[in-house]
């Protein structure tokens, strides 16, 4: 290893080595505000790093890992979403009685594994960043174990994790057995077997489906939203999403096979179903974080029809779309997360009647966050669906990008009737005064979701700067 | 002058009501007046200006009218821009919002009560979107307001509505995305033909004017467009909307709703969906014209059979914009100006209408038909104003509806003397339910939901009918300076597109 592989790799070393201090810390004081300034530090000195590393890019650290610009992107944007999801947690951990420090290290991990995911086209790093995520993921979800539904939810999770490994472990075993490579330059093989290949990416392709909760693979995502504690919830919605989406960007841009038509119409057909199970299905929610969940199913079928377009249009699609999407969702379920109080959660539309009139900043945040994934001019929402409809009229795909428009207007009508129950007058003065208490939001965390929906709106009106930045990521990449 | 100017500052003028709302329930209103008043009056300086001379160095694109045009880079990455421009068009338009504006705010006065501050921010940058929307020339800048204009309209109607207004918003939010998406993919897909035949990547207007795109692409690309304008407008099948969201809107979103916002729909068939695809649009123009007599007939036939006022008066609606529709694929100059001064008068007297409206139901808390009668000697001056702007809007000679539905009829006779005689028998039923409106209300014994006798006109009020009055009967009796002010831009939006199906008609009023 050189120096020039280790400064690369700052970002990356300083965020697993985060665990570790995290770990030592512990060992030191039991405290909770100690170990969250730890974790957050931890990511904002990662972050801090990200410019060096950048300096020297594009840089392959053996065949293993592979530092571009659009890795250390997504990386950049992963980092951010768990120094999110740290603040969020310990707003949220501190009214709840159970053991809070050892979180941050289950999430350092996980975060530490999504990074390493954004930066790979190897697939022994893919199952190592995949598992890593994952089993971190299984006690982050129970973590808070005396809530309803967090057991099962963390046992549904587990079971549907491992299938979905498994469903990867067979599909790089196929590729490998044909191609003798373990890198996704195997699929470019001319040599090699289609049935091979084109069976291992699809086996592929499924277990990532699984991760990203495309349908037909998306029955657990609803459950395991409800079930884990919000800030676990937007973790998932982020990160986890984030990070498989840039895998997925890697693993079809990387290989002649986003020209091979059966890959590109079944994962057209995936985008379709999920775009309107997503959306279909979130109509009949009354749970907040059920309705995120198909809310996120069907936002990544929007970000498919992006990736079948084509690395032309589609990368910077795609990009501008993730990075607008993990801030709008980290948003909506910060807002979530700092209304739930230690005993009652406020997971349920109910809870939101007339929240506008008892906590306007809150309300307009989420009215910002709902609109954004509606994809209401004003906010980054709108023009990360022009720019996935840009690239989807480019490439002539009219069927998914009409099915696109309709879905979104089914979907519009739930996000509408959000924002709508939290500017109704109907029940003011009853569940102002006793239904859901006020509970008392930390500075921290109202000043986050402040600048999230800030950054949506800049995002929303004044974007050329942000893209233009993303178009330089794509034009290095190989 | 700028003419960033005209959408800025109802936009800051908003926030201004939002904050100031805060504290006062007074500030908000006069804010809202002073700005609205501001922006009209700077409007008013393009009235008669010369336009700018076109072709030197490119500034200038050739084939407009244009009285001024302001250009500033946005996302330069695909080619947008923030494009204004105003031309004689725009012009009529813009000041018909900001009128119908004016009185939007007056008639709110004692209306609204609660949030005050919060519906003026809504009322402000609904005006602010609608006039981005008339004086934008990127296609993706048009989108952008187009969309921008419906979220404050949607609290409008959803928070200070009657009580079906979370299905009326929602329904109403619901139409214009789904339609508005749809026009989406067809500007991105005219912005990808373009880019492929000469690879620039643009929205601007004047230089997507100039595509010559084969006929089966545009024929789709037209249908995108048409339908965005025709929900807008709205024409007969995608009318359902309107009657909801006009029923169940504050006075104030009513006449906005049926004052300006229709005339969006309008202005996009003017401005994009015939010039940018002639031949598309010449070959559909029959299977439009068929939509705008039906439409005429049976918004006139709902309208007859409606017993809640607001209901009447919303399906009117429908009925006038079916001559709007008639007249603009009727394509040519005549049926044109017809367009623009129905545009006018329409937003007038329908305007007007849904005022006394409100105005009924801020006194009898009702807007039931059977619930009312026998009001012309209690309210005797109330009583006249309203009969006057029913026969404006059943188009009586003098008036602005007329001048409007006549042209149309007149320059679509070109086209189809068929669709025209049909269309005409709109007006015999518009007679019909204009004056069964006038009788129900103010004739016949005397009948009240409330238990106090209703109270003429305030001053207020006196004065927001006077206004309107001068207006309606001013269009009626000299349209000539509105038509002038129109003409060039027709002129040059009809040149561009040579109609090949129908036989351009060259005489003209002036």
């Amino acid at each position: 290893m050189t120096t020039a592989d280790l400064i690369a790799l700052v970002p990356l070393l300083v965020q697993a080595g985060s665990v570790l201090v995290l770990l030592a810390v512990l060992c030191v004081r039991r405290n909770h505000l100690l170990s969250a300034i730890a974790s957050a530090s931890a990511n904002a000195t990662a972050l801090g790093f990200l410019p060096l590393a950048s300096a020297r890019t594009p840089h392959a650290v053996g065949e293993l890992l592979i530092i571009d610009q659009s890795a250390l992107f997504f990386m950049g944007l992963i980092l951010a979403s768990a120094f999110v999801v740290t603040v969020l947690a310990f707003d949220y951990l501190e009214r709840h009685s159970v053991r809070r420090e050892e979180f941050y290290i289950l999430l350092q991990a996980a975060t530490t594994g999504a990074a390493a995911l954004a930066a790979t086209t190897h697939f022994a790093i893919v199952f190592l960043g995949l598992e890593l995520l994952s089993v971190s993921l299984y006690g982050m979800i129970a973590y808070v174990f005396n809530r309803p539904n967090s057991m099962e939810a963390a046992v549904k999770y587990l079971i549907l994790a491992a299938v979905s490994s498994a469903f990867l472990l067979f599909g790089m075993a196929l590729i490998y057995a044909d191609s003798g490579l373990m890198t996704f330059a195997a699929l470019a093989e001319p040599e090699a077997r289609p049935i091979f290949l084109l069976g291992g990416a699809a086996l592929f392709v499924t277990g990532v489906g699984f991760k990203l909760a495309l349908v037909p693979f998306h029955l657990w995502t609803p459950d395991i939203y409800q079930g884990a504690p919000v800030p676990v919830a937007a973790f998932l919605a982020a990160v986890s999403k984030g990070a498989m989406v840039s895998l997925l960007l890697r693993f079809t841009f990387s290989t002649p096979l986003s020209d091979a038509s059966s890959l590109r119409s079944s994962l057209a057909a995936l985008a379709i179903a999920s775009m309107l199970a997503g959306n279909l299905l979130g109509l009949r929610q009354r749970n907040l974080c059920r309705l995120l969940a198909y809310s996120s199913i069907a936002h990544l079928g929007y970000v498919l029809v992006a990736i079948i377009a084509g690395p032309a249009m589609g990368a910077e699609a795609v990009t501008f779309y993730v990075a607008t999407y993990l801030a709008t969702v980290l948003g909506a379920f910060g807002v979530i997360s700092l209304l739930s109080s230690g005993r009652v959660s406020c997971t349920e539309l109910d809870d939101y009647q007339g929240l506008f009139w008892r906590r306007p900043g809150l309300a307009v945040v989420f009215t910002a966050m709902m609109f954004s994934l509606a994809g209401i001019p004003l906010t980054g929402g709108f023009l990360a669906k022009f720019l996935v409809l840009n690239a989807g009229v480019s490439a002539a795909l009219w069927t998914p990008v009409f099915i696109l428009i309709v879905s979104s207007v089914v979907g519009l009508v739930y996000y509408l009737r959000v924002v709508a129950t939290m500017f109704s007058t109907h029940h003011l003065s009853v569940s102002a005064t006793s239904a859901t208490p006020l509970v008392a939001v930390s500075r921290a965390g109202g000043a986050l979701v402040g600048l999230l929906s800030l950054a949506i709106v800049l995002l929303g009106v004044v974007p050329g700067p942000a893209l233009d930045f993303i178009h330089t990521l794509w034009i290095q990449a190989p | 002058m700028n003419l960033e100017l005209i959408i800025l500052i109802p936009f800051v003028g908003g926030l201004l009501a939002w904050l100031t709302g805060l504290r006062s329930a007074t500030w908000p209103r006069w804010i809202a007046l002073v700005s609205l008043v501001a922006t009209f009056t700077i409007t008013l300086f393009w009235w008669g200006a010369e336009p700018l001379a076109t072709g030197a160095g490119g500034a200038v694109p050739a084939g407009g009218n244009w009285l001024e045009l302001s250009v500033r880079p946005w996302i330069p990455r695909f080619g947008i821009t923030f494009f204004l421009g105003i031309d004689g068009l725009s012009l009529l338009l813009v000041l018909l919002t900001l009128f119908l504006g004016v009185f939007a705010v007056v008639v709110s006065w004692c209306e609204i009560g609660d949030r005050v501050g919060l519906f003026h921010f809504n009322l402000l940058w609904t005006i602010a979107g609608i006039l981005g929307v008339f004086l934008a020339l990127d296609l993706f800048l048009f989108f952008f307001f187009w969309e921008l204009m419906i979220v404050p309209m949607y609290f409008l109607i959803g928070m200070w509505g009657h009580e079906n207004r979370h299905y009326a918003s929602t329904k109403f939010f619901l139409f214009t995305q789904a339609s508005g998406l749809l026009m989406l993919a067809a500007i991105l897909g005219l912005h990808a033909a373009y880019a492929q035949q000469t690879g620039v990547t643009t929205f601007s207007y004047p230089e997507l004017l100039t595509a010559s795109l084969p006929i089966e692409t545009s024929r789709w690309l037209m249908l995108g467009f048409f339908v965005a304008f025709a929900v807008k407008l709205p024409a007969v099948p995608l009318h359902t909307w309107l009657a909801d969201a006009h029923t169940e809107a504050p006075t104030a979103g009513s006449l906005l709703l049926a004052g300006v916002l229709l005339k969006t729909g309008a202005y996009g068939l003017l401005r994009f969906a015939v010039p940018l695809f002639p031949e598309a649009a010449a070959e559909f123009a029959p299977w439009a014209m068929g939509m705008g007599v039906i439409g005429i007939l049976y918004g006139a036939k709902l309208a007859f059979a409606q017993r809640d006022l607001k209901r009447l008066v919303a399906y009117s609606s429908v009925s006038h914009m079916g001559f709007v529709l008639l007249g603009v694929f009727a394509a040519n100059v005549l049926a044109w100006q017809g367009v623009v001064v129905q545009m006018l008068a329409h937003g007038i007297s329908t305007g007007a209408l849904f005022v006394m409206a409100g105005a009924l139901q801020e006194r009898l808390h009702t807007r039931d038909l059977d619930r009312m009668g026998g009001f012309w000697e209690h309210m005797p001056r109330f009583a006249g104003v309203s009969l006057l702007f029913a026969l404006a809007s059943l188009g009586l000679p003098g008036m602005g509806n007329f001048i409007g539905e006549f042209l149309v009829l007149l320059g679509a006779f070109a086209a189809s003397p068929i669709a025209v005689v049909c269309a005409a028998f709109g007006l015999v039923f518009a007679t019909l339910y204009s004056l069964w409106l006038v009788q129900e209300v103010f004739h016949g014994n005397y009948r009240s939901s409330s238990t106090r006798l209703p109270t003429d006109l305030s001053l207020r009020e006196s004065t927001v009918f006077a206004a309107l009055t001068i207006a309606i009967l001013w269009l009626g009796l000299y349209p000539t300076p509105f038509l002038s002010a129109a003409k060039p831009s027709l002129d040059s939006l009809l040149g561009n597109g040579a109609p090949s199906a129908v036989k351009l008609v060259n005489q003209s009023v002036p």
